[in-house]
């Protein structure tokens, strides 16, 4: 199987200050990968830079499109760099309201990545919104309102609706439970298994919650200090953390 | 016995550095030897805390070894576990290698039905044929059909721990590892669980286990393998 | 003429600039120019953005008609037209066809235009895209880019909320399959007029400093979605003065019992036409 994203020794400063360095790692086709930390760990900016959404500035981030051809994600242009985004790309915020667009129905916001994409026919446009608002147990008769209409839950499903409508191969997603009630984290941490599954989606998951990797993910990197203290699998890492801070982490959790 | 040797351990140790602990060093494994072979059934025997648990999770992978081997037989070309990429390892599960612990990990919302049919859903099996299977499965595990279309969080240990053996035993891996998966179920269960082994083996599995119930043990094992626990180092 | 001014009241560096922005606006169909708009006698929504435009153009030898929503006779009208009359001492008319420069405020004549005529629109908001997008750099990014899915969200919301594309006045338009642009407030009915004219078509944006053109016989089509097709407005009623059919109407109120007539909304078309047929 082929690598879908190669990343080597990348690293982001904020000026003097480090982000994250020396990050290697590779992550397949239908593949979960968490970061975990706690904050000011460096799995944001990771994320933020994975994402080119940052530059690196050490190291490469090496991406294979749909074509095959390998793209360096580092050293691409605005217009390539959107074009990627929109294209075989997404990426889930953690507070909802900075992923949709907030003075637009619902509708409007599943729909806007495919008019982004060319698609000019309105009806086709509705039934595929309706499609996806059902998918993520929202009622497609609320295609026409407003995203600040909705609670908090719903709206967090909405922007992932808005996120995978164009099928990308590869989602970026930044805590996306985080500030939800534990009940509504359960049914988007579910939704979010399904459609990984479904789709056949790779991803990239920032969450400081080893419960969600343990749910969600295969593979995880343990971040500390901007750095990578130990990556393996899920379970290995939970269950026989290696790296002091990973014990730590791991021996931290409130379990019921 | 000419049967094809499935899996290997060779000098496996495994200890435990705990560093919350001022850096406590246990030492659980060293120097295991095992050879497993298609159709047998091994069970570990030994007082508790001989390391039989450590022993099947440093197998699956679960645990890292602390040095030795851990040759699996995949696709039939040999891999060392203890030195395999996560990738492969992954892939090992999916196909070679199950694990049935006696715990059952829910996931909140899913069906008792949709978390036996997961299994034959990553092997690319329809929906509704894995549905079937899952439930002709849970059948057999005597789980009443009321309960599958809901989330086994709320069930009995019993219950949970045959959802779980339905689940592990649904799809037929070529090695299988048992971690006291009958430790509370009622004498009929066991012995619905000792076909479903007889039934394994019989089609080519290795199976590799604890059982504490002597009675069962005896049903099952074709050998024993007994551990003794390592004094603390 | 007012001698105290120099012609056409800006001097001549202000007009250098604006003719040097003009120049670049018609090289890149669409696309909004920056420059740098002056402070003129007249608050800014009044046309300040037009008038730098016209002064820049405007020689002795033209002839200026001035339009607000299609009418020559309304105040802003007849001030702009007196205006260059004083400071640039030129001829000025109400009619369409003798005018070799018409500046207009939200309407396209009727009168057909010809390749010696330039069009001058005054632009209040020069961004078709800024409902929707609020950050200038960003915008800008998206015209670099031409990554213009965002019209077609506003578009899509109309029809999700009135049934059809509501937008009937500033509908956007893309100019030579490039730039996407905002045709000034007038209504969509004009839209069609803005394909391949042979006149000119400058637009002056004076608060937001931005020019842009449509270059004669350019290539311009109104965005809209394949099952909700662009249209125009029609109507019932013909002009009760001249009996036009098929020119853009006004509705106006007559009396206090709420009594409606429906006239053109170019008086000089309704006038050339009336007179005709007296």
């Amino acid at each position: 199987m082929n690598a879908l994203l190669k990343v080597r020794t990348l690293g982001h400063r904020y000026g003097q200050r480090v982000g994250c360095e020396d990050v290697s790692f590779d992550l397949y086709p239908g593949e979960l990968l968490c970061i975990v930390g706690e904050s000011g760990s460096g799995k944001s900016t990771l994320l933020n830079t994975l994402a080119a959404q940052l530059a690196p500035t050490s190291g490469s981030v090496r991406y294979r499109q749909r074509d095959g051809a390998w793209l360096d994600v580092g050293s691409l242009n605005e217009a390539d760099r959107r074009r990627l985004a929109r294209q075989e790309w997404g990426f889930v915020t953690q507070n909802p309201r900075d992923g949709l667009r907030l003075n637009v129905s619902a509708g409007a916001n599943v729909a806007e990545r495919l008019m982004a994409l060319g698609e000019r026919h309105y009806g086709r446009l509705r039934n595929i919104a309706r499609g996806w608002l059902e998918r993520v147990e929202i009622d497609p008769a609320r295609i026409d309102d407003m995203p600040a209409d909705f609670s908090g839950g719903m709206q967090q499903r909405l922007q992932i609706a808005r996120t995978l409508v164009t099928h990308p191969r590869l989602v970026f997603m930044d805590e996306p439970t985080a500030g939800l009630d534990v009940s509504v984290q359960a049914r988007i941490l579910d939704l979010l298994r399904r459609l990984v599954h479904e789709l056949d989606l790779a991803a990239v998951m920032v969450t400081h919650d080893l419960a969600v990797a343990r749910l969600l993910a295969a593979r995880t990197m343990v971040m500390q200090g901007g750095r990578v203290v130990e990556t393996g699998l899920t379970d290995q890492i939970l269950d026989d953390p290696q790296h002091p801070y990973t014990q730590l982490l791991v021996s931290s959790v409130l379990t019921t | 016995m000419t049967a094809t040797l499935m899996l290997e351990l060779r000098d496996l140790g495994k200890s435990f550095e705990l560093h919350q602990q001022h850096g406590a060093h246990l030492n659980v494994l060293r120097g295991v030897n095992l050879s497993l072979h298609a159709g047998e059934c091994v069970v570990l025997s030994g007082p508790s805390g001989a390391g039989k648990s450590t022993l099947l999770r440093v197998i699956y992978a679960n645990y890292r070894t602390s040095g030795g081997a851990v040759y699996v037989r995949h696709d039939d070309r040999w891999l060392d576990l203890a030195s395999a990429t996560p990738h492969e390892v992954l892939d090992v599960r999916r196909r070679t290698l199950g694990y049935v612990s006696q715990f059952l990990r829910v996931i909140p919302r899913v069906s008792a039905l949709d978390i036996v049919a997961e299994p034959l859903l990553r092997d690319g099996m329809d929906e509704h044929e894995a549905r079937e299977r899952a439930a002709a499965m849970l059948r057999r595990v005597n789980i009443p059909e009321r309960l599958w279309a809901l989330p086994p969080g709320t069930f009995s240990g019993g219950e949970q721990q045959r959802v779980n053996i339905a689940r592990g035993l649904i799809v037929p891996r070529p090695i299988l590892l048992l971690d006291e998966p009958t430790a509370s179920l009622d004498a009929g269960n066991r012995a619905v669980v000792a076909e479903l082994l007889a039934e394994a083996r019989a089609a080519g599995s290795a199976v590799l286990g604890i059982f504490h119930d002597e009675a069962m043990r005896d049903q099952v094992a074709t050998r024993l393998f007994t551990m003794q626990a390592l004094e603390a180092a | 003429m007012t001698p105290r001014y120099n012609f056409a009241f800006l001097d001549e560096d202000t007009k250098r600039m604006l003719r040097r922005a003009l120049l670049k606006a018609v090289a890149i169909p669409g696309c909004q120019i920056p420059f740098g708009s002056r402070e003129m006698p007249l608050p800014y929504g009044w046309g300040t953005g037009g008038i730098q435009v016209t002064a820049a153009l405007l020689g002795p030898d033209d002839v200026l008609k001035v339009i607000d929503q299609g009418a020559d006779d309304t105040t802003n009208a007849v001030n702009i037209r007196r205006f260059f009359a004083r400071v640039a001492g030129i001829a000025t008319t109400e009619r369409t066809a003798e005018a070799t420069l018409i500046q207009t405020r939200h309407r396209i004549p009727e009168t057909p235009l010809r390749e010696d005529q330039i069009l001058v629109f005054q632009v209040p908001e020069p961004e078709p895209l800024r409902t929707l997008e609020a950050r200038e750099t960003e915008t800008r990014t998206l015209h670099a880019l031409a990554d213009y899915g965002l019209m077609h969200v506003k578009l899509y919301e109309d029809i999700a909320r009135y049934g059809r594309i509501a937008t009937s006045y500033d509908y956007p338009v893309l100019v030579d399959g490039r730039y996407l642009t905002s045709p000034s407030p007038i209504p969509k009915f004009d839209n069609p007029k803005l394909d391949h004219s042979p006149a000119l078509m400058l637009f002056g944006a004076g608060r937001e400093k931005r020019i842009y053109a449509i270059p004669p016989y350019t290539r311009v089509e109104s965005v809209a979605f394949e099952d909700h097709p662009f249209d125009v407005q029609q109507w019932d009623e013909r002009c009760a003065l001249c009996g036009s059919g098929e020119s853009y109407l006004d509705e106006v109120v007559v009396d206090d019992r709420g009594t409606r007539m429906f006239v053109c909304s170019d008086t000089d078309f309704c006038s050339q036409r009336t007179e005709a047929q007296a």
